[in-house]
């Protein structure tokens, strides 16, 4: 049995999470390989992995190995976005078809609350992938989130022209996640991905 | 997809009841706040606000699916504990406990069924609701029950923006044209009577208050307050406690709205049992 915690930073190489132990079986490579490639569909830039909502992966080759379908057990832990996020039903079947494509066939996919997802667990790769799509990715996180009124807004980076001269139109973008702010200068509205 | 919710099953009956009760509650009240929010959609005021109001409902849904999808995990597994039978030979779901349920079932404050009103009711709905939501969170993220707290800490995030775009809002109005104030006036004397029932506290949170799985609601109060008289202060709005409340919800003693938003609500799964899309 093997399990690891998702990590932030990836091998170049290999383009898998650093970190993982030397004896990570052949599964386990495959696995988070597969599940770089499943992307959220509402940024479908982004893959689960960039948005840190993989939270653990375990293979059980014995005593979880069936023999009658020569398949080990897996089991993906995943957490929200947003407790309301529609998306979490989507990229958790998706999870599922892509295992299942790859030849898996015992596959639990698991919901975990706590720790509370924070976009402090995106990837710094994630982070560049959404600006270049047009969204401004997260602050780090302590810099706002709190209760408190027309608190001096953090500088957004408008993610077309780079200036900060930038004003929020709406704390409610259109999905959960996001915000609405438009370019002071080049004129063009665009989302922030909001710190959580 | 699975959770893994903590194993209840050593309870001693009464505190299983009740929290089960008090999940249900939070559920209720989430839920009833999120429905009524919903209403709003594709009829807000400018289009920016009509996305907010539908995002925070979408948030108070996602809160109340979570509180559901454990109430009706301790269910099923305390078998014959909890009277609500879902009329089906199956195990009770979280739709089941959204849909199936009549008024007199449902614990929700009464604050969250009342009429959207006009704008200006809305956001002091909304304002004096996730205030005392922000305040609640805060305190059952450190729960013995260790799914609520999950809940809770996974959700306070969420009404942190809430507790923001409302008090703006507030301001906002109060603060704004003549006719706007006189709309917050009108507003704060149909909601002050439903505020008291936020930290009047049914029997079933005193038990769990006792045994530290839920939250002393009594005892936000006096930062509710605080954080209420600072931001009517802003939006030069009085404030004053009102002399009675209107309690009743958490026990299932509803206003004359309840009825009218499970009719519309529930109306599918009455009237074309078990069906799913």
């Amino acid at each position: 049995m093997t399990e690891n915690n998702q990590h932030t930073n990836k091998d170049p190489t290999t383009n898998l999470p650093n970190g993982l132990p030397n004896n990570t079986g052949p599964d386990e490579k495959k696995i988070w390989h597969i599940l770089s490639q499943v992307n959220d569909p509402e940024v479908p830039v982004l893959s689960v992995l960039d948005l840190g909502i993989v939270r653990k992966v375990l293979i059980e080759q014995t005593p979880g190995y069936d023999e009658k379908i020569k398949s080990p057990a897996i089991e993906i832990t995943i957490t929200p976005t947003y407790s309301g996020c529609p998306a979490m039903d989507v990229i958790s079947m998706n999870i599922r078809f892509a295992l299942l494509q790859a030849g898996y066939k015992n596959i639990s996919i698991k919901s975990v609350l706590s720790p509370a997802w924070t976009t402090d667990w995106m990837t710094e790769e994630g982070k560049q992938k959404l600006k270049a799509y047009g969204i401004a990715p997260p602050n780090p996180s302590q810099s706002v989130c709190s209760t408190e009124p027309f608190q001096a807004e953090e500088a957004i980076q408008c993610p077309r022209c780079n200036s900060y001269h930038t004003q929020l139109i709406s704390q409610f973008g259109s999905t959960a996640c996001k915000s609405f702010y438009r370019c002071l200068d080049c004129k063009e509205p665009f989302d922030y991905f909001k710190c959580h | 997809m699975t959770n893994t919710f903590p194993d209840h099953t050593n309870l001693p009956d009464n505190i299983l009841i009740a929290l089960i009760e008090y999940t249900l509650h939070l559920a209720d009240t989430s839920l009833i706040l999120g429905h009524r929010n919903s209403e709003w959609t594709g009829h807000g005021p400018a289009l920016e606000q009509d996305i907010a109001i539908s995002n925070i409902a979408l948030d108070l849904i996602g809160q109340a699916r979570n509180f559901y999808q454990y109430a009706a995990s301790l269910i099923n597994e305390n078998p014959g504990k909890y009277n609500f039978d879902n009329g089906y030979k199956r195990p009770v779901t979280e739709d089941d406990l959204a849909y199936l349920r009549d008024a007199i079932d449902f614990k929700n404050l009464l604050i969250t069924e009342q009429t959207n009103g006009d704008w200006a009711k809305t956001i002091l709905r909304q304002f004096y609701f996730s205030t005392w939501q922000y305040l609640l969170f805060s305190q059952l993220e450190k729960s013995t029950d260790t799914q609520l707290a999950a809940i809770a800490e996974k959700s306070l995030k969420e009404t942190t923006y809430h507790v923001r775009w409302s008090s703006e809002w507030v301001i906002r109005l109060g603060d704004g044209t003549r006719e706007s104030h006189q709309r917050m006036f009108e507003a704060i004397s149909s909601l002050q009577n439903f505020c008291g029932e936020m930290f009047e506290p049914a029997e079933y949170e005193i038990l769990l208050a006792k045994q530290k799985l839920g939250a002393e609601i009594k005892m936000l109060k006096p930062e509710w307050q605080n954080k209420v008289i600072h931001i009517f202060e802003e939006a030069t709005l009085p404030f004053t406690e009102p002399k009675w409340s209107q309690t009743g919800g958490k026990k299932g003693k509803h206003t004359e709205h309840m009825g009218f938003i499970l009719a519309e609500m529930q109306f599918l799964q009455r009237a074309y049992p078990n069906s799913i899309w």
